[in-house]
């Protein structure tokens, strides 16, 4: 087949996908970082160009360093708790145990549930004194806790409902990699007289990395993209201490109508993504493709 | 591989480790799942013989049209998951099969979708969305996410699979571009298809934001925002309701994962692995 038939053949099959990343993807990124230069139109007043002026009240933006700090926060305890914990049911499950079924459902199940049910779920299960972990809390004689009401608890509230309902989805990604394993690599190594620390640590870990890079950038996706569940439970609160970014850009967009200010926001979040992307591309994958 | 742990011992403390874990995981879930199921006297109380009662769905169900969110959903993911394999199919064997000059960059500029989803750049979509005069529609709300860089890299790597072989025996017999795509390549990605469904269904079916920010109304809002309108207005009043109207929300996916759980999880490994 010649190559102008080739090319013609592929313009109308790449056409329709095109012309929607384009539309929704391409052209956005491209709209959001011109927009965030412009003023937001208001009435008859139309936008105007202002240049870097909302990058300015950006830097000035308390709430704006809140979030910042929040989401880091955030994905540097949720990331790392939950793969941990992942790797550990992985290999739980793994083990070939007593009633490995049901345990593996266990853990599975949150990863299916919507995140809005789980934050109801879990809004029911931190219920000062109705739910179950402000009873337990009560036998302690520290009963009455508003977890999600109180500022030094929100963060840390969000943060555990984020690994219930991650971890048991990056488990499955670590089984499958545990169950690829040759069997004969372990067997050389317990003839070496290898303890089973050292040869985890030596053998099964290094092994593991390369699924561990794949979650890891799965996981960070997530800490930026997700945030049904700040708005499900605390919109934020109290006093901004549950604020990440996404779910401001949202506030600031379709609560204040602030499109501008909303568009330098989200301009910050594609700068940060398109720095992981770059990270993943350069510098991860050349440190784990060792094989 | 498969670990074997000789000293009993050990095998028993794994094993506790596990049922322990496990038992912590579904705690959350199983409190719910009580409380939907009983009389709000019984709402955090733990008493082995409490009456069992369906009495609270009942109750949720004639106070919010929950049959209608399900549709809306229903029609949503439908609409997302048609018009998905059948763009992403196209793009695939179009990188696949027919290659030009700057394909490779094109589908590296793709794949950038990977990365910045849909649900980042909500405030620029809205406005496209506006323009179109899409607001308020299901259609609306499934546009962003019709062409999936995911979808296109998943059949991509599946296509090229393929063996030439198959592919130009088909020609032989006559068959044009359309007729080798449906009749070799989409049968030999089945699996794909399936694994790819799975996984563009759950999300589809759990997706919150953006349909927020899109839907206003009874006829176009999903089950997830119809639930979280439902349970702002109930809020802290009744947990019996809220637990019942969440239960009620999950249980087709949940009910359908508890039966394919071996397909749902196979599904998910197969789609993150390559």
């Amino acid at each position: 087949m010649t190559a102008s038939r080739n090319a013609l053949y592929g313009a109308l099959l790449l056409l329709p996908a095109a012309v929607l990343l384009w539309v929704f993807t391409y052209q956005p990124i491209l709209a959001t970082l011109g927009n965030s230069l412009y003023s937001t139109p208001r009435g008859r007043r139309a936008s105007v160009f202002v240049g870097l002026d909302h990058y300015q009240t950006m830097i000035a933006d308390p709430v704006f360093w809140k979030a910042l700090t929040n989401n880091a926060i955030y994905a540097l305890t949720t990331i790392p708790l939950s793969m941990a914990l992942a790797l550990a049911m992985a290999l739980f499950v793994n083990a070939k145990l007593r009633g490995q079924g049901l345990v593996r459902m266990a853990y599975f199940t949150p990863t299916v549930l919507p995140m809005v049910a789980v934050a109801n779920i879990w809004m029911f299960f931190y219920a000062p004194d109705y739910g179950l972990v402000d009873q337990v809390l009560g036998l302690f004689g520290g009963g009455g806790n508003n977890l999600l009401g109180s500022k030094e608890t929100a963060l840390g509230a969000l943060i555990v409902i984020t690994i219930w309902k991650e971890a048991g989805f990056f488990m499955i990604f670590y089984l499958a990699a545990l169950q690829q394993i040759s069997p004969t690599l372990i067997e050389a190594a317990e003839l070496e007289g290898a303890s089973r620390r050292q040869i985890f640590r030596r053998v099964t870990l290094p092994l593991l990395m390369p699924t561990t890079l794949f979650i890891s950038i799965n996981a960070v996706i997530g800490a930026v993209r997700l945030v049904d569940h700040v708005i499900a439970m605390t919109k934020g609160g109290p006093d901004n201490a549950t604020v990440l970014l996404l779910f401001y850009v949202y506030q600031v967009g379709f609560a204040f109508w602030d499109t501008g200010y909303a568009a330098a926001l989200t301009a910050v979040l594609l700068v940060m993504l398109a720095l992981i992307a770059l990270f993943q591309f350069g510098y991860a994958d050349k440190r784990v493709h060792y094989r | 591989m498969s670990v074997q742990l000789r000293t009993p011992s050990l095998t028993l403390l794994v094993t506790l480790g596990a049922w322990l874990l496990a038992i912590i995981w579904v705690s959350p879930l199983l409190y719910a799942v009580w409380t939907a199921f009983h009389p709000p006297a019984y709402a955090a109380r733990f008493e082995l013989f409490a009456p069992l009662t369906l009495d609270n769905f009942a109750r949720v169900w004639n106070a919010a049209p929950f049959a209608r969110y399900f549709l809306n959903t229903f029609m949503l993911v439908t609409l997302i998951l048609v018009c998905q394999f059948v763009v992403c199919t196209m793009a695939a064997y179009a990188f696949v099969c027919f290659p030009f000059r700057g394909s490779n960059v094109l589908f590296m500029i793709v794949l950038l979708q990977l990365m910045i989803m849909p649900e980042v750049l909500l405030v620029e979509n809205y406005r496209t969305l506006s323009k179109l005069g899409l607001l308020d529609t299901i259609t609306g709300m499934a546009l962003p996410y019709l062409a999936s860089a995911f979808g296109i890299f998943l059949f991509r790597q599946t296509f090229k699979s393929v063996p030439k072989e198959l592919e130009e025996a088909a020609r032989l017999e006559g068959a044009g571009p359309i007729q080798v795509l449906l009749r070799v390549f989409v049968p030999i990605a089945k699996p794909t298809y399936v694994a790819y469904g799975l996984v563009t269904v759950s999300y589809h079916w759990n997706n919150f934001l953006w349909p927020l920010v899109v839907s206003n109304s009874v006829q176009t809002r999903p089950i997830t925002v119809g639930l979280q309108v439902f349970a702002t207005v109930e809020q802290g009043i009744d947990w019996s309701l809220v637990t019942a109207a969440t239960m009620l929300s999950v249980a087709p996916l949940l009910i359908a994962f508890l039966i394919f759980q071996r397909q749902f999880v196979q599904s998910f490994v197969r789609a993150g692995i390559r």
